[in-house]
């Protein structure tokens, strides 16, 4: 029994017109583990999970959720996700909003042991268009649970949220998780992937790049953002372990392997830089620096975007 | 692993759960809901009671009275629920909503509940002023007859609402329930009494579900006989609007792109 996958995509793919959000993709996601769901934006993981809600019906393909159709809300009984946006209704208090979605499931978390779980007791009372972005998070992600699900769905739970506020959701999420929730999370920071899940699907442009272990993932597209303002920017290139080079205005934009290694030769060959700057790339530059080369005026365009 | 073990809530509690929450959001904005209870009896005030030839005769300020109660009904059912779905089609709570297991058709009852209970609960500042300001007359077991006539009769407005809140953005959607609900109001008799229609025009206000619903509350209040083709043209109506309704429910995917 335990082997049979929690759901199932068979063959799946969606288009929205001549968009092909998510192409041809077949995995399982088996009881037990934390799954992460990795691309860049527009990659099909949104589109993959709405699927999987009964929200879009594949264009070509099978969806399976506990051996049924994800579209007849009886199979939903143990399903648990999160809205993408902070989308809850304003004018419901905490409490209210608990209620609402729990009163759906046959066997429901109580809104007070829930709160606890999720730092939102003192909330309970307030109505939700009053509370900060963490805190709707929070709520938001705690909707996941009330119906104690086998299977939850966290769409880029900590989206937006500080260091602080994030990892008190992962502690959470790993909780429950320790109490049986088998989960998937999608999120474009590789940093969330390595923290919370064992497992990971990257999909880019929607098909599944890869399909594997977190490090071995990390150790293929873990890398990291180097900028700086340096006289001689040509002779950057030969430094140990610089993927790519991009300008934007006068900063350099280096994508590296390994950031300490690089900054270590960088003090070494005498070149006179300034205002350095070191950052984990997100995943979105690291599928850029190491998928196919685009024309280098897009390169530079997304960029100067950003530097804004 | 097989199908689910334990069964969920039943349709009626899903029903329930739905109903409540939307009215404890409505209720949360009280101008709207303030808007919703006085605009008829306001319509009333300004239309009706100053001309005499009408308010002083029981029988025309009682048709007038009903008239003006069944366009409220009808206003309200139309905008209810085709602004509200289409707006809430627009806004990612509603998304969310629709990936937790309850059926489709616990959300739509739940409207009429909600939604529907307040439209009716309109009627009765136009009751009101209406038995004080007019002429018209009822016993109250009468009221309370023309009332079940009313909530029956306002089955298609709300289903036709719904069908049109499903199947265009919010914008289009407020255009067309305009034309709609002028259009009703007028073939149906509810501005111009159908005693000065032309007979093609009454032929064709006997297939409006406006005429049939002022007939039928006519009919529960003053008495007298019901023609047959206006309660077979209510549950027409309901059935051709509730299967729409259903469909395009069913159909929806919200409207974001992805």
């Amino acid at each position: 029994m335990s082997s049979t996958p929690l759901a199932r995509f068979e063959r799946v793919t969606r288009r929205f017109g001549d968009l092909v959000a998510v192409d041809d993709v077949t995995l399982d996601i088996e009881p037990g583990s934390i799954l992460g769901l990795l691309g860049p934006n527009g990659a099909g993981k949104t589109t993959l999970l709405s699927m999987l809600q009964g929200l879009r019906r594949p264009t070509s393909g099978t969806v399976t959720l506990f051996g049924g159709d994800p579209r007849d809300a009886r199979t939903r009984r143990l399903l648990g996700s999160t809205p993408q946006e902070t989308a809850l209704p304003e004018t419901l208090r905490v409490g209210e909003v608990i209620d609402y979605v729990g009163g759906h499931f046959p066997d429901r978390v109580e809104t007070d042991a829930l709160a606890e779980e999720f730092g939102l007791t003192d909330l309970l009372r307030r109505q939700s268009g009053s509370l900060s972005g963490g805190q709707k998070r929070r709520l938001a992600v705690a909707l996941a649970f009330v119906g104690r699900p086998r299977l939850v769905l966290l769409d880029e739970p900590t989206t937006g949220l500080d260091v602080d506020a994030r990892r008190v959701l992962w502690d959470a999420i790993r909780h429950q998780h320790e109490l049986g929730a088998t989960v998937v999370v999608t999120s474009h920071y590789l940093e969330e992937i390595e923290a919370l899940a064992q497992r990971v699907i990257v999909l880019g442009e929607g098909r599944v790049l890869a399909d594997d272990s977190v490090a071995r993932v990390v150790a293929e597209v873990g890398v990291s953002q180097v900028r700086l303002e340096a006289d001689e920017p040509d002779s950057l290139d030969a430094l140990d372990g610089v993927v790519r080079r991009d300008t934007a205005d006068d900063v350099q934009v280096l994508t590296v392997s390994d950031s300490d290694a690089f900054v270590r030769a960088l003090v070494g060959s005498g070149i006179r830089f300034r205002n350095l700057g070191v950052r984990g790339a997100t995943l979105e530059e690291a599928f850029l620096a190491l998928t196919a080369r685009r024309p280098a005026d897009e390169l530079v365009s997304s960029h100067g975007k950003e530097l804004r | 692993m097989s199908t689910i073990a334990s069964a969920g809530p039943s349709l009626a509690r899903l029903t329930l759960l739905h109903a409540r929450y939307q009215l404890i959001e409505t209720l949360r904005v009280p101008m709207a809901v303030i808007g919703t209870l006085v605009f008829p009896a306001l319509a009333l005030v300004f239309f009706v009671v100053p001309q005499r030839v009408v308010a002083e005769n029981p029988v025309y300020a009682t048709q007038a009275v009903i008239s003006l109660a069944v366009f409220a009904v009808m206003s309200n059912s139309l905008f209810g629920f085709g602004l509200a779905i289409a707006e809430n089609r627009e806004k990612p709570w509603d998304p969310y909503l629709r990936t937790l297991p309850a059926p489709g058709l616990a959300r739509v009852l739940a409207l009429l509940l909600s939604t529907g209970g307040l439209g009716l609960l309109a009627v009765v500042p136009v009751i009101a002023v209406g038995g004080i300001l007019t002429a018209a007359e009822a016993s109250p077991a009468r009221i309370l007859a023309g009332f079940v006539a009313l909530a029956i009769a306002a089955l298609p407005f709300m289903l036709i609402g719904t069908a049109i809140g499903y199947s265009m953005p919010f914008k289009a959607a407020m255009a067309v329930i305009q034309i709609v609900m002028f259009a009703l109001a007028f073939i149906g008799g509810l501005f111009l009494p159908p005693l000065l229609f032309p007979d093609w025009l009454d032929v064709i206000s006997r297939f409006t579900p406006t005429r049939q619903a002022r007939e039928l509350v006519i009919w529960a209040v003053e008495g007298g006989p019901l023609e047959w083709w206006v309660w077979v043209g209510i549950l027409a109506w309901i059935a051709v609007s509730l299967a729409l309704a259903l469909a395009l429910f069913r159909r929806d995917e919200g409207r974001r792109y992805r």
